[in-house]
């Protein structure tokens, strides 16, 4: 049977087919969906783990004590992991153990644009990377053979346009797949510099025979066509190869580290012009370049942002491709913005209000850097608003200091900002940390952490108490506001912040978008009051418009929260029904 | 007809993604190779969206690239001019008349433009305009602007009526089908 299914849907998909039994994973754009599939299977353990560091462990264990086991996780996320990483690569597995990262060339949800390739080289794991939803089931499934086999992890890389591009995908049955027997084998599991000595050395066999095999490996293909050119390519480069090309020669690799040197040779010489399409880096090109092959890749081709076929004709086909007809008319941009009834969007009014240096983080709320709140001074990574808040008081002195806070959300808290926390508190620090606790895991689409109190399979679980955690962790001033009790919040970060000691505040109202979370329905001007002031402008609602001359609500999006009825002077935002007559 | 690319564009939350999957749906149906590129993450928080469908006999790039386009189905106006050069010469513009003010309008830093749809009209032959919202409200729910709008693609593509049908049925869930099946039958019998 044939399902439309997302590249993410395809690869939990394969991992149930391949008889997993347990995986863990922390959310990111755009990786999270595989393992929200992967939870709809009752044969499989899942968790939402803390971080992603968390998940590859849990899925190290899983795998050691011999059940398949697969994690997954964004880019940036493989940092975090990458600590577990390169050191699971010299224990290897017993059940079969797969990392699924997903990269965002373009960087459509993402603060960089790392080419996780690097990684399988560096730590030297093995990579696959599918074309297609079809191959992403497959190549997942692969990865679970190759893993035992060669005893080592196996990363599956995907991109944006392959981990959220819907296609085609035969379904199979799970494979009946059997525990294996737990032995004790401190040599090979426990990781201290005498036995991971030896490891390595198995490393590099492994590295060697595997690239050897890879030369015959069904993963890697030649697909013959007219050989005036050739294209070396994978993943998704390989469809805009494809759409650009026609009927060229391609060497389609399926498994992206370690190389097919034999078979890349062999191609090279059946072809006139051979090229290497690939987006972000020349992973493939600097290795083919060292066979002392000649290939035009990204000379020809930039290492920065997505690839299409487009692009792959003008630059290299020197094709000029015809456009649709245009208006000579500028369209503003639209850039993304909080939603109407966000919750955030009380605590940036009140933070832009005292003029605070703002250490951000990674979710939702780094929308508050952009106009008209752009409140934010800093954004670098998931928890370093804490640990950066901290740095900015150790740097500038505690009256700074008491000008700056930290703000971050609730998972990400959890994720990474407690260490940060704790920094605070045994170096004496004195900042100031605002949880935006939202009841949710945002921006990458509801999923539940540790604060919410359900698990990934909506099961009630214990919830940790962020009160108890600050004070658990020496922080005495802990205070729990609702962002959308504007004095009382702008009340309480002037004490927090000019206290002489460490504080958290916690701004707790859920993201409007979760259901069960119901306001009035849309509001409307009373154009008598309303004095054009644009106060309610200020904190930047899509559903705050002016029309002609005049204020109005648009009552397609407005959904009653009523933060801006805090903020009018004049009484002129009212319900819609009031006064209606 | 053996091959066909339909790009939707809107304002993240308009429920692009949903349209998306049920015209997906359809070309299974067809028997067509079929791919869906959709957006999530960051922009789907009011930013400007884009999902691209695509189906033929063999289809390789998710993405439609400029002047590829057959159909775009726009479910905002200033969306609308945004993607014009997507469009191929004598492709179909479906737009839906509803305005949604980006950030930098409400701040008064840039303007909205005046009378988009009259522009595209004017160097696009073939465009539709459509005021869905009323049509959806009128349903039972202003949510269904995606399904009557699809409703009008629908009529455009050709395809057999039931293929969508039977896909809404498949992609909604139950307690919404009902309005959701009003809300196609409006868009599929405008007079456009």
């Amino acid at each position: 049977m044939k399902k439309l299914m997302l590249g993410n849907e395809a690869v939990a998909r394969g991992a149930y087919e391949a008889g997993v039994t347990v995986a863990a994973a922390y959310p990111g754009t755009p990786s999270t969906e595989i393992t929200e599939n992967i939870a709809k299977y009752d044969e499989i353990y899942a968790e939402w783990s803390p971080n992603e560091k968390v998940a590859l462990e849990v899925a190290i264990g899983a795998s050691i004590a011999g059940a398949r086991s697969i994690c997954s996780m964004k880019h940036v996320g493989l940092n975090v992991a990458a600590d577990p990483l390169f050191t699971v690569s010299y224990t290897g597995v017993n059940g079969g153990l797969v990392i699924m990262v997903a990269d965002d060339p373009g960087m459509h949800s993402s603060q960089n644009e790392q080419d996780s390739r690097n990684y399988a080289k560096a730590s030297k794991v093995p990579m696959l990377e599918p074309s297609d939803s079809q191959e992403c089931k497959d190549y997942v499934k692969e990865a679970f053979e190759i893993s035992e086999k060669y005893d080592c992890p196996v990363i599956v890389r995907l991109t944006t346009r392959v981990a959220h591009s819907q296609s085609l995908v035969e379904i199979s049955d799970r494979v009946d797949y059997k525990l294996k027997d737990y032995v004790k084998n401190p040599g090979k599991y426990v990781m201290m510099p005498a036995m991971a000595r030896k490891r390595h050395v198995e490393v590099e066999k492994r590295m060697s025979l595997l690239k050897e095999d890879s030369n015959t490996s069904s993963l890697n293909k030649i697909e013959w066509g007219n050989r005036d050119i050739g294209i070396i390519s994978s993943g998704i480069a390989y469809q805009y190869a494809r759409e650009a090309f026609g009927d060229v020669s391609y060497l389609k690799l399926g498994m992206v580290y370690p190389l097919p040197d034999k078979l890349i040779e062999e191609f090279a010489k059946g072809v006139k012009t051979l090229y290497v399409i690939e987006e972000l880096e020349p992973f493939f090109e600097d290795h083919i370049k060292k066979l002392g092959i000649k290939v035009i890749g990204k000379e020809l081709l930039p290492v920065i942002g997505e690839l299409s076929s487009q692009i792959i004709k003008e630059k290299i086909l020197g094709v000029q491709i015809e456009k649709g007809a245009v208006v000579e008319e500028n369209a503003p941009v639209r850039p993304p913005v909080m939603c109407p009834g966000c919750p955030h969007r009380g605590t940036y009014y009140v933070l832009k209000k005292q003029k605070l240096t703002v250490s951000g983080d990674i979710g939702c709320y780094t929308l508050g850097a952009l106009p008209p709140t752009e409140t934010m001074d800093i954004c670098v990574c998931m928890g370093a608003s804490v640990s950066g808040a901290h740095g900015i008081e150790k740097a500038r002195g505690k009256e700074f200091g008491k000008k700056t806070v930290a703000v971050l959300g609730d998972s990400t808290f959890i994720h990474s900002g407690i260490t940060g926390l704790i920094d605070i508190v045994y170096n004496k620090g004195n900042s100031t940390v605002i949880i935006l606790d939202n009841s949710i895991t945002g921006m990458t689409g509801h999923q539940h952490n540790p604060t919410t109190g359900y698990t990934i399979k909506n099961e009630p679980t214990k919830q940790v108490d962020l009160v108890k955690l600050a004070n658990a962790v020496g922080i005495e001033r802990v205070r729990v506001v609702d962002p959308f009790n504007i004095k009382e919040l702008d009340k309480v970060v002037k004490e927090e912040t000019s206290a002489d000691e460490p504080s958290v505040i916690i701004a707790q109202r859920p993201c409007a978008l979760l259901k069960g979370v119901k306001y009035g329905g849309p509001l409307k001007i009373n154009m008598d009051k309303c004095k054009k002031c644009k106060q309610c402008f200020t904190i930047g609602c899509p559903a705050l418009v002016k029309v002609d001359d005049h204020i109005e609500i648009n009552d397609a999006l407005c959904i009653g929260c009523e933060l801006c009825t805090k903020l009018c002077n004049f009484g002129a935002i009212e319900k819609a029904g009031e006064n209606n007559g | 007809m053996d091959k066909l690319n339909i790009m939707i564009v809107g304002v993240g939350g308009q429920g692009t993604l949903l349209a998306s999957r049920i015209l997906g749906n359809v070309a299974m149906k067809m028997n067509f190779d079929v791919k869906v590129s959709e957006v999530h993450g960051m922009a789907q928080r009011g930013g400007s969206v884009v999902t691209y469908v695509k189906l033929a006999k063999k289809v390789y790039s998710p993405i439609i690239e400029k002047g590829e386009a057959d159909i775009i189905l726009a479910f905002e106006k200033l969306e609308a001019l945004r993607w014009m050069e997507y469009l191929k010469n004598g492709g179909s513009y479906i737009i839906n008349e509803q305005r949604i003010d980006p950030i930098p309008v409400i701040l008064g830093k840039e303007k909205y433009p005046d009378g988009i749809i009259e522009k595209i009209k004017g160097v696009v032959n073939k465009t539709i305009s459509v005021d869905a919202l009323p049509i959806a409200k009128e349903c039972g729910n202003i949510k269904a602007v995606n399904v009557v709008l699809l409703g009008v693609l629908a009529k455009e593509t050709g395809i057999d009526k039931e293929i969508w049908i039977e896909s809404i049925k498949e992609t909604v869930p139950k307690k919404l089908q009902e309005v959701n099946f009003k809300a196609f039958e409006a868009g599929y019998g405008l007079a456009v």
